[in-house]
């Protein structure tokens, strides 16, 4: 196949299409506007659903219904519509219908602005909605990789009947970049014995996340669980650059992990034994990858386009056994790759402290008076 | 002795789309009956089996229990968003949402608007009795004026907590509503309306002619003209089962008139 000049929002909503999307349901916000109205051209021309719901909240529970059919269906939206969607996204992670979700973060809290951001990461993989559920969330750092990662987002979903999540910022969303987009799929409608289609010479199916009997809430807390468990030890994701030798390990996903690429291009021409680690799967988190990375370097950056979310991930798994230096750029602000290699310069002039917390010494760092 | 209980003398039986689970609903509650009346209609419809019923948050949350048919359980209020989705994939089935007064018309209100301004083609059966039932009856959109709920216990005073909101002719302003009517369940005359009603509603969805929604005027007997201090007296009730059918009479039908708010001339032209 050729590759094409694609904006991001529009391949990914083209990538949805050809992996066999039957229904999207979605609302305009920016970032993200560009797949709701490529959706709006391309779905009712193959003769399958569009609709633009009124609401960000309107938009997950016809999608939360859409899914009860077994039909292959999404949203997407950004930051502040995703916050609208948590109720629904509860639900569903309680019904147990699969489910895919695109976030392209923009810059918060509140309206924030418009700008690139990885600010929802705690939201979208340590929880937002009520009560205990985990989604799979893929984080790309380019258009390609989106474009790869939403048909693998439909059948990760399907496969353990979970939510599962693209999370980009919206300079993938809005970029253009060549790709190669995948051969159209089939739409199929799966069978799948819980679907909600009309009892038709077969027992009722109820579709619910109420249980009242705790005994039973409990119980499909459990089934959650180990289907988590399940997702953990099959589903990690993630990809490793200049990391044979190297001392300095940088650790940043999306498009953090993607500059801080082109940092250690540029610290490695100066000599300095340095090399990325990008988590591609954010959540399940590759805890045990990291830890093994923490036996093999001296001393870890964690670059992030928020306060360091993801930094109390790789502490989790690291466990203080190497320093962790912190970077991060905030409320839509993205990092040049000189200020990452500025950091990977510091840290192999002079090693990290193991005391305090990376978070603290970078925000005084941050807010020094400037010489 | 002659055996009385035989087909020929059979005049009433459980509807076939309705189980055979006791409700778990209140003395003098109507949700019954109009859960009944959805089942004939379905089973004089022969339907059931390409049905699927949208249970809201609230007493009848377990609608399922009881209504024989695929289910699926919304989040409060977003029944007519669940609803649509289920529509939009499924447009040969037939798909209805049941929701009371505080899912549907005050968290839920634009789910309920926009789903008929689109003309989406599901049926909404709209329980309306003034209260928010399950959580122990408090002030809900539909309260009327004067009434006592636990968050409004000196009577609704319409200058700080406004007025309610008539729904059924809200909508019938909207053009894609086909069929929107206003209908009670406090005596077996109006039931039998309200059941005509309620086959119209089906009928119009199952022809594709547009919304469909029937409000039924039902009763709260549990929750109905307590204080906050009352309803916590265990097994205080607010008013007999009889009672809250003469309530809904007296109170509601002055602030509610039934009636038919919009007939589409599409849908006036269907014969059932």
């Amino acid at each position: 196949m050729t590759r094409e000049l694609w904006k991001g929002n529009e391949a990914i909503a083209e990538a949805a299409i050809r992996a066999g999307l039957e229904g999207y349901f979605g609302y305009p916000i920016t970032p993200q506007t560009e797949t709701l109205e490529w959706m709006s051209r391309r779905m009712p021309e193959l003769g399958r659903i569009f609709l633009q719901a009124e609401s960000e909240p309107a938009a997950i529970n016809m999608v939360y219904g859409a899914a009860c059919t077994g039909a292959r269906v999404m949203t997407s939206s950004s930051s502040p519509g995703i916050s609208l969607m948590m109720e629904g996204l509860s639900y569903i992670a309680g019904t147990e219908v699969p489910v895919v979700l695109v976030d392209v973060m923009r810059g918060g809290p509140g309206l924030g602005n418009i700008a690139p951001s990885q600010g929802d990461y705690n939201q979208i993989c340590h929880g937002g909605g009520h009560g205990d559920y985990h989604p799979i969330v893929l984080a790309p750092a380019s258009v390609q990789e989106a474009v790869d990662l939403v048909p693998l987002a439909f059948d990760l979903a399907e496969k353990y009947l979970n939510i599962a999540c693209v999370l980009l910022d919206g300079s993938i969303g809005q970029m253009m970049e060549p790709v190669e987009l995948p051969e159209m799929r089939p739409v199929v409608r799966k069978e799948y014995a819980w679907a909600t289609t009309g009892a038709k010479d077969r027992s009722r199916h109820v579709l619910t996340s109420i249980y009242l009997e705790v005994g039973l809430e409990e119980e499909v807390n459990l089934r959650l669980l180990k289907r988590w468990e399940a997702i953990k030890a099959n589903e990690v994701r993630f990809k490793e650059y200049y990391l044979d030798d190297a001392e300095i390990a940088v650790i940043g996903f999306g498009t953090a992990g993607r500059v801080a690429l082109s940092a250690v291009r540029a610290a490695r021409a100066q000599g300095i034994k340095v090399g990325l680690f990008r988590p591609i799967s954010v959540s399940p988190y590759p805890y045990q990858q990291v830890a093994a990375l923490a036996e093999r370097v001296k001393s870890l950056l964690v670059v992030e386009m928020n306060t360091g979310q993801m930094l109390e991930d790789v502490r989790l798994a690291v466990s203080r056994r190497i320093p962790i230096e912190f970077y991060g750029r905030l409320g839509g602000v993205v990092p040049f790759p000189d200020e990452i290699l500025g950091e990977i310069q510091r840290i192999a002039k002079q090693p990290p402290s193991l005391e305090g917390h990376p978070a603290q010494r970078w925000l005084e760092r941050m807010t020094a008076p400037q010489r | 002795m002659i055996n009385i209980i035989s087909p020929k003398n059979l005049v009433y039986s459980r509807p076939k789309a309705f189980t055979d689970t006791p409700t778990h609903y209140c003395p003098g509650c109507t949700h019954g009956t109009a859960h009944r009346l959805i089942a004939e209609v379905l089973d004089e419809m022969n339907i059931a089996d390409k049905t699927i019923g949208v249970a809201p948050v609230g007493c009848a949350v377990f609608a399922y229990n009881y209504i024989d048919t695929d289910f699926v359980e919304a989040a409060h209020g977003r029944a007519p968003a669940m609803a649509t989705g289920i529509k939009r994939l499924l447009p040969d089935r037939v798909v209805f949402a049941y929701q009371g007064d505080g899912d549907l018309a005050s968290i839920g209100m634009a789910e309920t608007v926009h789903a008929a301004a689109r003309g989406e083609n599901i049926t909404v059966i709209f329980i309306n009795n003034t209260n928010y039932g399950m959580t122990g009856g408090q002030m809900a959109p539909t309260t009327l004026p004067g009434q006592k709920t636990t968050t409004s216990p000196n009577g609704r005073d319409v200058e700080l907590q406004g007025y309610p909101i008539r729904v059924a002719e809200m909508l019938a302003t909207l053009e894609g509503v086909g069929y929107v009517v206003r209908r009670s369940l406090h005596d077996p005359k109006n039931i039998r309306l309200a059941k005509k009603a309620i086959r119209t509603a089906f009928e119009v969805q199952v022809r594709g002619l547009g919304f469909s929604m029937v409000e039924l005027l039902s009763t709260c007997s549990t929750n109905w003209g307590l204080t906050p201090v009352e309803s916590l007296k265990w097994l205080e009730w607010g008013l007999t089962p009889v009672e809250s059918l003469k309530w809904l009479e007296e109170h509601m039908l002055p602030y509610y008139p039934l009636g038919d708010y919009k007939i589409a001339p599409s849908v006036a032209a269907v014969k059932i």
